[in-house]
């Protein structure tokens, strides 16, 4: 029996030293306990990790330019989706303001970023001050949310929440100077970076790409980026704290955690997401309407957690992807089915925009019921099915 | 037991309007001792663990631990000064694993901040390997190495009570609180865990503070007991004195002649011969 307390460690064989391998032939046998803290601690993880980030970087090559933006907004999407799956998912903090974070991140970006000579207020600088900037006055606002919820729970700090989007809404209606107003809205800046414009065709040197095949690529990029980043905050002490506030708070402070300074940076963080998020996302869709950051904006970010998985990075990930591309879905349906007519005004039972909602409440509903922990859930299943293949268990 | 107190309370008084649930409660916790606090429910047990822990403030008296006054501070930072507790009802964080909920226990003890773990390499995983490393002791020292990669949810009840424990215990505490630990456990797993609370006294060498409603185990494991009622200490002594105490014995059963609690204070130390 050993005692916990003795700091002797040095005393126990661990097998530190060098850089221990699993013995050939036993992928799964692990020797240390980094190999099994590892990320990627199986060999199918990361063989299938690197086939989808070639298959990723390929993609561009393969499919048409209109499916390649569905593709990039659902990239950018999901650097959102990460954020507000940090802050609901993983702290358990209900939050319906993700539109309002969304909004101060286009924004600031559009303001810093945009035209100096324009209409509106621009100061036209780059965009590694532009895309820091966005994230971090959301974060700020963020910060300015965040001991709301040391004070409420549940419900009272989603309402709560919920009039921080009607706030923000009236705010971007009301600042024509900033944001154009209702109806006209102004420019997402270009985004260009290392002295390339992402944003124009033919701005990588060399290689002959179209604005589309550009964009997917620094989404994909960015979305590498922010996915690991968030992947280490919810495997550190940080990620297992929110989860504890998230589960059990009295239990949470009672072992040493602080509740106030998680649950603020809990928000901070996501705001910091969504206020990337928001820059990068409306570079793709180029013009800014104020009105788009609606409570319908949060609930899409919320759909994409529960039907992605909520607490995981990859559910948000398939589920933003999956929610962005749901117009599109709806328009390859229309297509087939001949009661659902494509466009506003033509005959049918009901048009593309409806079906869209009709498939929203339904996926939504279907999701709660048959599969709570979302896509992820499902991807779960097929993995431990093909696990014990060909055997049931 | 010599030397200064771990923990001490002064006339500590807690009330909820005009409810008192601790009414001038004292005593002091010597080094590596068990000290028990028995009583009917609704005695203010649990109201004592409370204060100590910081979720509940006294009105009045003082709480000193490891010769400080943490009256009034937050329970984080009690925690970070060496004081851990396990609850009545479970409270685990049900959803992560046994592992995970072990590292939870070892949070203060992680030296990295946030955006350290953004980038993970370097400080971050440095701290989460060694800490892991402790906690992977506390699993070898409890048992429960099968059910390591298991969220806590899943697992059976006595299985749950030791992870909490485990959890207590991963926090390296000064002083170790234990909201019955034993309650709703079958003849078996009382017995281990009594053995683990042995354990824990006797190579740890961590004082302990007990609550629980087991008398054969209060009056086996403890060194000292407090019996409470209605939020006031009627005695605090040796188990055997407690047990036979004229006033122990009404409060459990209700008000009684002289001679029926004679009766009952023999029945009871003959039971412990």
């Amino acid at each position: 029996m050993t005692t916990p307390n003795t700091s002797n460690i040095g005393a126990r064989a661990y097998p530190t030293a060098g850089k221990p391998r699993p013995p050939r032939g036993r992928a799964l046998l692990r020797t240390s306990y980094a190999q099994d803290m590892a990320l990627l601690n199986t060999p199918a993880k990361r063989w299938s990790t690197l086939a989808l980030i070639v298959a990723g970087f390929l993609t561009p090559l393969l499919i048409t330019d209109d499916l390649l933006q569905v593709l990039t907004l659902g990239l950018f999407a999901a650097i959102g989706a990460i954020g507000l799956n940090l802050v609901t998912g993983y702290a358990g903090q209900v939050s319906l303001g993700h539109a309002f974070f969304l909004g101060l991140g286009a924004y600031t970006a559009a303001v810093l970023g945009g035209d100096a000579e324009g209409r509106l207020l621009g100061l036209g600088m780059p965009m590694y001050i532009w895309l820091p900037a966005a994230g971090l006055v959301a974060a700020a606002a963020g910060l300015l949310i965040g001991p709301i919820a040391v004070r409420l729970r549940g419900l009272y700090l989603a309402i709560v929440t919920l009039g921080v989007v009607f706030l923000g809404l009236h705010i971007f209606r009301e600042a024509n100077t900033l944001t154009g107003g209702p109806g006209v809205g102004r420019r997402a800046p270009d985004l260009e970076l290392f002295g390339i414009n992402f944003s124009a065709s033919g701005g990588i040197p060399g290689v002959d790409w179209t604005r589309d095949q550009q964009l997917f690529l620094v989404a994909l990029v960015f979305l590498v980026i922010f996915g690991v980043a968030a992947r280490n905050i919810a495997r550190s002490g940080v990620g297992r704290a929110f989860s504890a506030i998230r589960d059990r708070d009295v239990a949470a402070a009672v072992i040493g955690v602080d509740l106030t300074a998680h649950k603020v940076l809990a928000f901070a963080l996501s705001s910091f997401y969504a206020g990337v998020c928001g820059a990068l996302y409306y570079t793709v869709v180029r013009v800014i309407e104020p009105t788009s950051f609606d409570l319908l904006l949060s609930v899409q970010f919320l759909a994409m957690i529960l039907i992605g998985g909520v607490a995981t990075i990859s559910g948000a990930i398939m589920g933003a992807i999956f929610i962005t591309a749901l117009g599109r879905i709806a328009i390859e349906i229309a297509h087939v089915v001949p009661f659902v007519s494509s466009s506003v005004t033509g005959g049918g039972l009901f048009n593309v925009f409806q079906l869209e909602g009709i498939l929203y409440g339904l996926l939504i509903i279907v999701f709660l019921i048959a599969e709570p922990r979302g896509l992820y859930g499902i991807w779960i299943r097929i993995r431990n099915y093909w696990k014990g293949w060909p055997f049931s268990y | 037991m010599s030397g200064a107190a771990v923990c001490e309370l002064k006339d500590v008084r807690l009330s909820f309007g005009k409810v008192k649930a601790l009414n001038g409660v004292s005593f002091s916790i010597q080094q590596a001792e068990l000290f028990a606090v028995i009583g009917p429910n609704g005695a203010g047990k649990t109201s004592i663990f409370n204060v100590l822990s910081g979720v509940y403030r006294p009105q009045h008296g003082s709480v000193s631990f490891g010769g400080e006054s943490i009256l009034g501070a937050k329970p984080h930072r009690i925690a970070k000064k060496g004081m851990a507790r396990t609850f009545q009802n479970i409270e685990l964080f049900e959803n992560l694993t046994v592992v995970d909920n072990l590292m939870l226990g070892r949070h203060h003890h992680l030296n990295y901040h946030w955006w350290e773990a953004l980038y993970w390499w370097g400080r971050a995983r440095t701290a989460e390997l060694q800490n892991r490393r402790k906690v992977e002791e506390i699993i070898d020292f409890l048992e429960i190495e099968g059910y390591r990669d298991l969220p806590v949810g899943m697992l059976p009840y006595g299985i749950q009570k030791r992870i909490e424990l485990g959890r207590a215990l991963a926090m390296e505490p000064k002083l170790l609180l234990l909201d019955e630990p034993v309650a709703g456990m079958n003849a078996e797993e009382t017995e281990d865990m009594a053995r683990f609370i042995l354990d824990i006294r006797s190579e740890l060498k961590i004082p302990m503070i007990l609550v629980e409603h087991d008398m054969g185990l209060v009056m086996d494991l403890a060194d000292r007991v407090m019996a409470m009622d209605f939020g006031t200490p009627l005695i605090t002594g040796a188990p055997d004195e407690v047990q036979t105490n004229p006033e122990v014995i009404r409060a459990y059963l209700g008000p009684m002649s002289e001679a029926a609690v004679a009766e009952v204070a023999e029945e009871v130390s003959e039971e412990a011969q």
